[in-house]
């Protein structure tokens, strides 16, 4: 279906750097490349239509290509190990699942001569595989998410072995424990890395990945018993035999695996398998890792984690200094685009302003912060594909576009953070260093609202267009930016604008940008559901964010008890508004309900005749509002923000119009209510609304928040002229008249 | 779990043909609740082969490492067509009843 696609090395580029472009063509041998400007990247004949303008750079052109995969799956490797041929291992495990055949615990695998050892389950039964093929397994089953020690011993020699399984808790009537032992017949040890949760294959890819939590690893230097080596910590007498100890509450916020034995085999995590995960030891009074790390010593390994697909770059492109911010994409085709096949990709990237203010250089007065944590939160959103009963909720059949069966097709490129795991576990970890299928122009997302069907980054562009359309100068940040370089990075700005919908905000980019706003800043909240899920950067790992559902708000996938904080950080993750600062302390109001069909006008309120918003209405006389638009058909959809007193809204809020009217599918959100109640559609549920609200802040600025995902959907509506637009030009020409509201 | 009955919840079926997307009666929300479920675990998707102009209905299988099965015809150029096709199906096999009505004729729309 989709026959050309690919990813930046980087969201966000200065002036003078290069970015590089990664491309795998599913077709043919050749492609052509150029750069293009973004401005707005819906077809929806009822709008004024795409316009993705060429931008002629030395990109221009055709290249070689070929198609390329990701190697999904987490696992461990330590280099150093030196070949295995008389030893003992051991693991306590908490297999996740058991219908997948050959998962590998742990190897020492030459792939090609077939020597060496692996360890692994299949369909549910514990085996030890030596080489040539050779097999035993023991006859006993193991039960899902019920931790387990197993152990074997193996002298490569004469092939002489012991392969051991024990339940760490019996259940009565259950017969998961046993012992075998004999000979697997002489064998040679492989000069290969030591794998945990995978071995290597022939393709020379690392595949046949467990799927569950792996804690305490052990390698020990010749035969000892499953009843030494179940026991968790190991006794300290066996401390002399140890060939490696893998500690993985130890280093917890990195991606290495500290070997505690005299050895140091270090090893390395790669594809980010979850940390900082309970082990088969926690008890339950400590919920923090930092507070008991020897709690939690799991690390809980994918089939379908992925980090960095790790494509090599087929382009690059210096930008020249003088490059003007703003949404660019690399454009790539292959031929025709056809019902049949889709054989074109644009690939979004940002230029930022440059790193260094030069002086002399007046930058605009206004910013867009593009809300690329939530690109990355939501990359390769494939709940569609893996969840039922999710057309009741869009209310219509599930839209699938050829990018969305390329995605189906190839479930390497691993998920986004609404997305379980195979095994059931939710994904806390997404990186941009792979395809992000549903971040692009000409994107329409089964989770767009009707008509335009645009979410995240293709609906923002109807802002840009909009910007486009009236002529307004402006500098592009990104989220990445902000949480890198914090508040010195927005500080000149007057006016920051926010995408359609910036939910997924670091500390450091939460700090500050309320160290801007309560300097004088004025922050124009374009969307809703802003500032909603606290996530956590890697201090490694470029291009990856971490979040825990925990707690409360709307999920996809609950984090375990006990498993609420970070790993990344250590910080307690979940809702912003459950770590006592709700959206409302930043924008004035905060997220309220959820509806993905149909979309709603809004309707004046008193306030929209207090001078002090007398701007924000110059030329609109209406009463509704946003009674039109390509999301829905109407200014209030998809997401709704409202003011909320008690939870920050300052006291000198206006509400200048409220959204009414809503579906029976705009739902109040969960943690809007304690018991459940049955009245939460937005037809019978008086909560269930979008308030457009402005206020004036102490330092002299102001906020002006729209309340809707779906408002960006309604500005390029009748070529722009409409009194969505209109507001929304009246907010902004205000905020950037320097004139102090206070 | 509701039970579609044929005869009560006909008034929802014309309710559906004039407008398959949009602000429904609880009645019909009640319909489309219990017809939108699977037990099978498959599900109907719209494939839409080009935007604002094509669609053709595909079935993912419950396996998701199954392929997606497409339909090669009826090819669509009208969304709201393909929502009353499948509702036309799921409530032939909800009730065993044909619904014999077009789509929304011209005069109608």
């Amino acid at each position: 279906m989709l026959k050309i696609l690919g990813y930046p090395d980087r969201y966000s580029v200065a002036p003078g750097e290069a970015i590089s472009f990664q491309i795998s063509l599913e077709e043919g041998d050749a492609f052509s490349a150029k750069i293009v400007r973004v401005l707005n990247g819906d077809c929806n004949p009822a709008g004024p239509g795409l316009d993705l303008p060429h931008h002629p750079s030395s990109v221009d052109g055709t290249y070689p290509g070929q198609p390329r995969r990701a190697d999904a799956g987490s696992y461990l490797i330590a280099e150093s190990v030196p070949p295995l041929d008389n030893v003992s291992f051991r693991a306590l495990i908490w297999p996740t699942l058991l219908d997948r055949r050959g998962q590998v615990i742990a190897s020492q695998w030459d792939a090609a001569a077939k020597t060496g050892f692996m360890l692994e389950l299949d369909e549910g039964k514990l085996s030890l595989v030596t080489g040539g093929g050779m097999r035993q397994t023991l006859p006993h089953s193991l039960l899902e998410r019920k931790w387990y020690a197993v152990s074997f011993s193996l002298t490569a020699a004469t092939g002489a072995f012991r392969l051991s399984l024990s339940p760490l808790q019996k259940d009565f009537g259950v017969d998961d424990a046993g012992e075998i032992a004999g000979s697997l017949g002489p064998s040679i040890a492989a000069a290969t890395p030591f794998i945990l949760a995978g071995a290597p294959l022939a393709d020379g890819t690392i595949g046949a990945h467990f799927n569950g939590k792996i804690e305490g690893p052990t390698l020990v230097a010749g035969a000892e018993s499953h009843a030494t080596l179940a026991v968790n910590p190991l006794p300290a007498a066996i401390a002399p035999k140890l060939i490696a100890a893998w500690d993985f509450s130890d280093g917890i916020c990195s991606t290495t695996a500290i070997d505690k034995s005299a050895f140091r085999h270090h090893g390395r995590l790669v594809n980010l398998p979850a940390r900082g995960m309970k082990g088969s030891g926690w008890t339950g009074v400590h919920h923090s890792w930092q507070a008991a790390p020897a709690e939690y010593g799991a690390v809980h390994f994918h089939e379908d984690d992925l980090y960095d697909a790790g494509w090599p770059a087929d382009i690059i492109w210096q930008l020249p200094e003088d490059a003007k911010s703003g949404a660019y994409a690399l454009h790539v085709t292959c031929g025709e685009t056809e019902p049949e096949a889709m054989r074109e990709c644009y690939i979004p990237f940002f230029i930022r302003p440059p790193r260094v203010k030069k002086p002399g250089v007046t930058r605009p007065k206004v910013a867009f912060l593009a809300p690329t944590c939530s690109y990355m939160a939501y990359a390769n959103h494939g709940e569609h594909i893996t969840v039922r009963g999710v057309e009741r909720l869009m209310g219509r059949l599930l839209h699938f576009g050829h990018q969305d069966v390329y995605l189906y097709d190839h479930p390497e490129l691993c998920h986004s953070l609404y997305d379980k795991h195979a095994d059931g576990s939710g994904v806390c970890y997404s990186s941009r260093m792979r395809p992000n299928i549903n971040c692009a122009p000409r994107y329409h997302s089964w989770l767009g609202g009707d008509g335009s069907s645009l979410y995240q980054y293709n609906a923002d562009t109807h802002l840009f267009g909009w910007l486009a359309h009236n002529d307004i100068g402006y500098d592009i940040i990104t989220d990445e930016d902000l949480h890198r370089d914090g508040y010195p990075l927005i500080e000149d700005y007057q006016v920051i604008l926010t995408g359609s919908h910036p939910e997924y905000h670091s500390t450091a980019m939460w700090d500050a940008m309320k160290s801007w706003i309560d300097r004088g800043g004025r922050l124009m909240y374009m969307g809703g559901n802003g500032w909603y899920w606290r996530i956590a950067f890697h201090d490694e790992l470029p291009g990856v964010i971490e979040v825990r559902r925990a707690e409360d708000g709307i999920r996809s996938w609950e984090a375990e008890p006990g498993e609420y904080y970070h790993s990344f950080t250590g910080e307690y993750g979940g809702l912003w508004r459950r770590c006592g600062r709700p959206p409302n302390m930043m924008a004035g109001i905060g997220f309220v309900a959820q509806g993905f069909d149909v979309s709603s006008p809004y309707r004046r309120a008193p306030d929209a005749d207090n001078p002090r918003a007398s701007f924000v209405f110059e030329g609109v006389e209406d009463e509704v509002i946003g009674d039109f638009g390509l999301i829905g058909g109407g200014a209030a959809g998809i997401e709704l923000d409202c003011i909320n007193r008690l939870l920050g809204s300052p006291p000198n809020i206006l509400r200048l119009a409220s959204s009414e009217d809503h579906s029976p599918l705009m739902l109040l959100v969960n943690e809007e209510f304690t018991a459940t109640l049955p009245n939460l559609g937005g037809d019978q549920n008086e909560k269930v609304r979008a308030d457009l609200s402005f206020y004036e802040t102490p330092a002299g600025g102001a906020v002006f928040a729209t309340g809707s995902i779906a408002w960006c959907g309604s500005l390029p509506w009748n070529n722009y002229e409409n009194n969505v637009s209109r507001i929304t030009l009246n907010a902004l020409r205000r905020f950037m008249d320097p004139k102090p509201f206070v | 779990m509701y039970r579609i009955n044929p005869e009560m919840d006909q008034q929802y079926v014309e309710e559906f043909r004039r407008q398959p997307v949009g602000r429904h009666s609880p009645g019909l929300m009640r319909v489309l609740n219990t017809l939108r479920y699977d037990p099978s675990g498959k599900q109907i998707v719209l494939f839409c082969r080009k935007p604002f102009a094509e669609w053709q209905i595909a079935e993912m299988p419950a396996n998701r490492l199954d392929p997606l099965v497409f339909e090669d015809s009826p090819i669509f150029t009208n969304r709201d067509e393909a929502e009353w096709e499948i509702f036309r199906r799921r409530w032939f096999k909800a009730t065993g009843q044909h619904l014999n009505q077009p789509f929304r004729s011209a005069d109608e729309v």
